[in-house]
């Protein structure tokens, strides 16, 4: 055998694509990294308020599990949280990158508020829930799908035109509130028309069942549905796509009317069924927390509520421990930061595989010198 | 009218520094959509920095004016620097997805941006004094009348901000490095195959773009505001915003960052009330719509962002 020349440099270590990582090791890397996280989180904490470290634990569970209603307050800003993320998903799993779920959800919340607004008395409630829920979509539509046009037509970049677009969405609505209050202070206050109704005193129990049954039938949309297929083969590659004919055009113009109708109802459940009342403020970072959300999920609708159920236990206890600790509301931004970073990180390890040089090495060694043994026994063999 | 320009020229200073950072980062094929949390951050390290010297003087009237601008702009860049070291240690390194990693930077940024400010704000600590030293000028400024407010009026930053723009629009387009840059912005699988070293090269352009934009942050706090309380975060939107705007060119970005200014002060010059004020505040974002239509429909090649911008580069890839 010829000598292996040897290299002046070899790297460090190698990095490969791993495939056959399974379901429930991905998972455990996913929890690994969440413990992490949140061990970290308690040191960040005890360094901003010294010896809270135990109690930064104990206040994250009293914050979201404390009292019946901090429960219900979790569900409903997991249905929230869950719907936008649910909104998102269709369109990035075609690797339309909207990042402007944060306007389709604020125009969704406009059109609700404004029907509300100007129907309000006028009509039988019922009738008003009905229109707003109607206009809600139909918005959140529009403003999805006006950026789609866009790309499909030219392939103007989706990701910085929807960026903008929820800045354009953010002022109207405060145009419209300015418009709308009367006393001056630029505060809308609460509309007394078009309420979802509540069932029997959980006040958003509705909320919560809507968005579980939406959750189901965008499962089932993605898996089973040729709608579902032709977006998700648009996404992996638009050759391939081509060639087996589908029509991207109309893939990416579908799949965002479907995104913007689902931030529509978004909007609409926040207005109609949660806050009554609209302000630009009123989606929360929502529409970008999603994109986590949906992403670290890998676009799957069930483990959606999942990841979403995460991100919201963790921002609102930690909320609950900035507040116990006098430390203030950002508190918890510093906290979701952290945690978005180690789980962003988990990703790779699923993703993919580090092969160091020095192991290599070892294992190089160690393969030659069974190979070594297992000749000089096959020659050994051979003289008897 | 004079007055109108100068106070573009100033304010457009927070979009220049942001838009070239990123200008430059975007070259290398990543968008980072951190940027506002990394103005922020650069806000942080630069006070903190500032204030730390600040506290070694008993009377701070007396600081160097000097010193306190230099250790400003250092404590901004590390602080940014290393905010953009981790966003390209996630993107270049771990191949993680850009928007996600940016838009955590940018929650992370904020929050620490506002949890320092809270308790800058309870302790009652004022950078009075740093922003003294910020404010110095040339000292003709005020004698050859309106021309020279105009050019010599401003403080260190507005310059510095100038001349980064205009250094990074001359190291783009006419140097090697710039060439190699582009390269990899458009093709990374052809850049690599020449033998550019492509880690190296994004990983110095989103750290260089991060300390840039930090300047930004550190400009807000010491020229911009009065109190703690400035939303950094939305400069640093319409920093990227700009990016756009000036079709991934730094010496348009001057021009696009003086624009966006004007957009900005027409609001409180203009007798509107407050309701309409807002339709006019929309006006950039729907203008920087407006371009980015047109630079798709003309689909010319020197208008268009980087072929492989958000993609992230892997050899065994094919």
């Amino acid at each position: 055998m010829t000598k292996h020349e040897t290299h002046k440099k070899e790297p460090l270590m190698h990095i490969s694509k791993r495939m056959d990582m399974k379901k429930w090791q991905a998972w455990l890397i996913r929890l690994g990294a969440f413990a992490i996280a949140l061990i970290v989180c308690g040191i960040v904490s005890s360094i901003l308020k010294p010896g809270s470290f135990g109690k930064f634990y104990a206040y994250l569970f009293k914050g979201v599990f404390g009292t019946p209603r901090r429960i219900w307050l979790l569900l409903q800003n997991i249905a929230m949280l869950l719907c936008v993320a649910l909104a998102v998903t269709p369109a990035f799993k075609m690797k339309f990158w909207n990042i402007g779920a944060e306007g389709q959800v604020l125009m969704g919340a406009l059109m609700c508020a404004l029907c509300m607004f100007y129907m309000g008395g006028k009509a039988a409630n019922g009738v008003i829930v009905l229109v707003c829920f109607i206009a809600s979509m139909a918005m959140g539509a529009i403003w999805a799908v006006i950026p789609a046009l866009f790309k499909a037509q030219w392939n103007t970049n989706e990701t910085l035109f929807t960026l903008m677009m929820n800045y354009v969405a953010m002022n109207l609505v405060r145009f419209c509130v300015n418009k709308w209050s009367t006393n001056g202070s630029g505060v809308l206050g609460i509309l007394h028309y078009g309420w979802m109704p509540s069932i029997g005193k959980y006040t958003y129990l509705l909320n919560i069942i809507i968005v579980a049954v939406l959750t189901v039938l965008l499962w089932v949309y993605l898996r089973f549905s040729k709608h579902g297929y032709e977006l998700t083969v648009v996404g992996e590659s638009t050759n391939t796509a081509r060639y087996i004919g589908i029509n991207i055009k109309k893939v990416i113009i579908r799949t965002m009317i479907l995104s913007g109708v689902i931030c529509g109802i978004a909007g609409f459940l926040l207005v109609s069924g949660t806050s009554h009342t609209v302000n630009a403020n009123l989606a929360d970072g929502r529409g970008f927390t999603a994109i986590l959300v949906s992403w670290l999920a890998h676009f799957n609708p069930a483990a959606m509520a999942l990841t979403s159920s995460l991100v919201v236990f963790l921002d609102q206890g930690s909320t609950f421990a900035g507040d116990s600790f006098r430390l203030g509301g950002s508190f918890s931004d510093i906290i979701t930061g952290i945690f978005f970073f180690f789980i962003i990180a988990s990703e790779f390890f699923i993703n993919y595989k580090v092969k160091f040089r020095a192991i290599s090495k070892k294992k190089e060694k160690a393969l030659a010198e069974a190979v070594a043994v297992a000749t000089v026994e096959v020659t050994e063999e051979e003289v008897r | 009218m004079f007055s109108f320009l100068r106070e573009a020229i100033w304010f457009g200073t927070v979009y220049l520094y942001g838009s070239t950072g990123e200008i430059i980062t975007e070259k290398s094929g990543h968008l980072n959509l951190g940027i506002p949390g990394i103005m922020c951050m650069g806000a942080v390290g630069g006070c903190v920095a500032d204030i730390w010297y600040m506290n070694s003087f008993a009377d701070p009237s007396k600081m160097p004016a000097g010193a306190v601008i230099i250790i400003g702009i250092l404590g901004a860049m590390l602080v940014a620097g290393l905010m953009g070291l981790l966003y390209s240690f996630f993107t270049v390194s771990l191949r993680c997805n850009q928007n996600v990693t940016g838009l955590a930077i940018t929650t992370f940024g904020i929050g620490v941006m506002n949890y320092w400010s809270e308790r800058m704000g309870a302790k009652g600590i004022s950078i009075y004094w740093v922003r003294q030293c910020f404010a110095q000028t040339f000292p003709c400024a005020g004698t050859i009348g309106d021309f020279g407010k105009l050019f010599f009026s401003y403080g260190t930053l507005t310059y510095l901000a100038l001349a980064i723009a205009l250094i990074a629009s001359f190291v783009l387009r006419r140097t090697r490095i710039g060439l190699n840059l582009r390269a990899i912005g458009e093709n990374p699988a052809a850049a690599d195959a020449t033998g550019i070293n492509i880690t190296a090269y994004k990983y110095v352009a989103t750290v260089l773009g991060a300390a840039i934009a930090g300047i930004g942050g550190l400009f807000c706090m010491v020229e911009v505001t009065t109190s703690f309380q400035y939303s950094v975060d939305a400069a640093g939107w319409l920093a990227v915003a700009i990016v756009i705007f000036s079709v991934w060119r730094p010496s348009l970005a001057v021009l696009g960052s003086m624009a966006f200014a004007i957009l900005y002060y027409i609001p409180s010059r203009v007798q509107v009330d407050f309701g309409e004020k807002e339709l006019i505040k929309m006006i950039p974002y729907v203008v920087t719509i407006i371009v980015l239509i047109i630079i798709s429909i003309l689909n010319k090649k020197e208008t268009q962002p980087p072929q492989s911008l958000g993609v992230n580069y892997f050899r065994e890839e094919r």
